[in-house]
């Protein structure tokens, strides 16, 4: 693991890039689950990860914000640069990384506290001097929720509906402000009206976020997305990168055959 | 019930013995006659404490016995009022769970949050250990070991104290506490700790913000249980708080709790059926009361407070 700050060139600042990965590596005890994964994601836009299951995109979204270090086995290597600096390298506080960099799961989560305390929690945590009450309202509105929740603040965040609560898990990730959201699989509970709500949401959200999203629907991929990267499982059974571009070209005309004939259904 | 027997065509390999359906009657009211022992001798126990009782309170008034702030039940002038057991009880519960909560807390919040696997592995049965002490033992430790050590600080404290009753009390509590606790922790989901981990929050935040108020219906019934234990104790403040009946918040006094008065009672030579005899069935009547009180607010508390995950 390097342990320096490593700085970002020019070049790369030049095209726009918030954050990349380089040469990724994520083992699992003895099992390498990712193999030398380069990722570049440019600011204000929607990067999904698509391959099939077990290809390591879940890890890959986990290393961008720190949150394999809550698995006890899991040991990463390579680097993630971000703002210049190796989130990897000794001096990062994983803390702060995450205040940042946030993530929405693949099953709504929320605390079991009321809508305004699940979005007031973040803000609460990381020491927000301003008004809450703006914060919050600002937040949900952000979501697509606040209309819907506007009367019933003191709720439990539980009585949601699967959908409502999902955008409930955003509200509370845009409350803190971050600079990119990584959604893993974020409408993997929903059913199609959810879905279809969450993504509109994206598209208006990267106005002034950036958006990571792992979906195993290769439609929400296209519908979303402006860069696909594509993973595969290797012999090894460790996840690597096929390609990565626009994508509308990852759809309709894939450099590599492989990624031709996972997006047209041959092998899944 | 009606017979079933042409519904399937299954071939005959399948048969069951024609025993099967007795069988499983049989096993039903088995089980229904284990259940009915455990409610029958609830019963029992109410109705001979009633009975004793009763003859206690044609005697002594109801009033009389509630709320008299004296307790001589065989010296005179006699007095019948159970407040000075009643306030030595819970003087002991009191310091016994101001000691075992947080301890108790702490401990759970530690082995459910931060501890490694292999150090949960080894401390928690370490801990449950000590939930099966003889209570006997821990009263001998209470009086010969941290009786004497607090004398070293306290000098003018006696040999028989509520204070170091509550003590051990508390240390004979803690394990129910933090088994309980770490039990109901353990079962909050590991998607709401990362939820918050995802928002920043430290390891400390999300043990205190997120577990520990999606747990507190758990927690806070093992408070309750771990009181209504040390309301109920007897062989520890029988031997350390000491046998005078005495209405005080001072620790350092000697006491005598409702559990600790029957076995004293219970020794000595009291007629059968005399007015002293029947004391006891009076305040273990009352002792009743208060730990069905207790275990009823626990229950009240879980159904308040349960959260529904799914």
């Amino acid at each position: 693991m390097e342990n320096e700050i490593t700085q970002v060139t020019d070049k790369e600042i030049s095209k726009n890039i918030i954050i990349s990965a380089r040469n990724l590596n994520v083992y699992y005890g003895n099992f390498r689950a990712v193999k030398d994964v380069n990722l570049d994601v440019k600011k204000n836009q929607v990067l999904s990860l698509i391959g099939p299951s077990g290809c390591g995109k879940s890890t890959v979204l986990r290393c961008f914000n720190r949150m394999n270090d809550l698995i006890l086995s899991a040991e990463v290597g390579g680097s993630i640069l971000y703002n210049g600096i190796n989130l990897y390298s000794a001096e990062v506080d994983a803390t702060e990384i995450r205040s940042s960099i946030g993530m929405v799961f693949q099953k709504p989560n929320p605390f079991p506290k009321s809508i305004y305390d699940n979005v007031a929690f973040g803000l609460r945590i990381n020491g927000y001097q301003g008004d809450m009450d703006e914060a919050v309202e600002k937040s949900l509105k952000q979501a697509a929720l606040w209309d819907e929740v506007k009367d019933r603040l003191k709720d439990s965040g539980l009585t949601l509906s699967g959908g409502q609560q999902q955008r409930l898990c955003i509200a509370r990730t845009l409350a803190i402000e971050p600079d990119i959201i990584l959604m893993d699989e974020p409408c993997s509970a929903l059913d199609p009206i959810a879905t279809l709500a969450i993504e509109e949401l994206i598209r208006e959200l990267i106005t002034k976020y950036t958006i990571i999203i792992v979906t195993h629907n290769m439609q929400q991929a296209a519908r979303v997305s402006d860069e696909t990267a594509f993973l595969m499982v290797g012999e090894d059974r460790a996840g690597y990168l096929v390609e990565t571009g626009d994508t509308q070209q990852i759809f309709t005309n894939p450099k590599e055959e492989r990624t031709e004939s996972y997006i047209t259904g041959r092998f899944s | 019930m009606k017979k079933n027997k042409d519904i399937t065509t299954r071939s005959s390999v399948y048969k069951r013995s024609a025993s099967s359906k007795i069988e499983g009657k049989a096993i039903k009211w088995i089980l229904l006659a284990c259940a009915l022992l455990s409610v029958a001798t609830t019963v029992g126990i109410v109705v001979s404490l009633v009975v004793q009782g009763w003859n206690f309170f044609m005697e002594v008034s109801l009033w009389e016995f509630l709320t008299g702030t004296r307790w001589s039940p065989i010296l005179k002038p006699r007095a019948h009022g159970v407040l000075p057991l009643v306030g030595g009880t819970m003087l002991v519960s009191i310091i016994a769970i101001l000691f075992a909560a947080p301890v108790g807390l702490g401990a759970a919040i530690y082995l459910s949050e931060y501890a490694a696997d292999r150090v949960r592995r080894i401390v928690k049965p370490v801990l449950e250990i000590l939930a099966g002490v003889p209570t006997i033992v821990y009263g001998y430790f209470a009086l010969s070991f941290v009786t004497p050590s607090l004398q070293k600080v306290i000098p003018n404290m006696i040999v028989f104290n509520a204070l170091s009753a509550g003590l051990v009390m508390g240390i004979m509590i803690m394990p129910m506490i933090s088994t309980l606790s770490e039990d109901a922790m353990m079962s909050v989901p590991r998607s709401l700790r990362n939820g918050a981990y995802a928002l920043g929050a430290t390891r400390l935040e999300v043990a205190s913000r997120v577990v520990v108020p999606a747990a507190l219906s758990g927690i806070i019934s093992s408070f309750i249980l771990a009181v209504s234990r040390a309301i109920g104790e007897t062989m520890l403040v029988t031997i350390a708080a000491g046998a005078t009946p005495r209405l005080t918040a001072n620790p350092l006094e000697s006491i005598q709790t409702m559990t600790a008065y029957i076995v004293q009672l219970s020794l000595g030579e009291a007629a059968f059926g005399s007015l002293e005899y029947n004391t006891i069935f009076a305040v273990g009547l009352l002792l009743f009361f208060i730990t069905l009180i207790m275990n009823l607010i626990g229950s009240l508390v879980v159904n308040k407070w349960r959260q529904k995950y799914e």
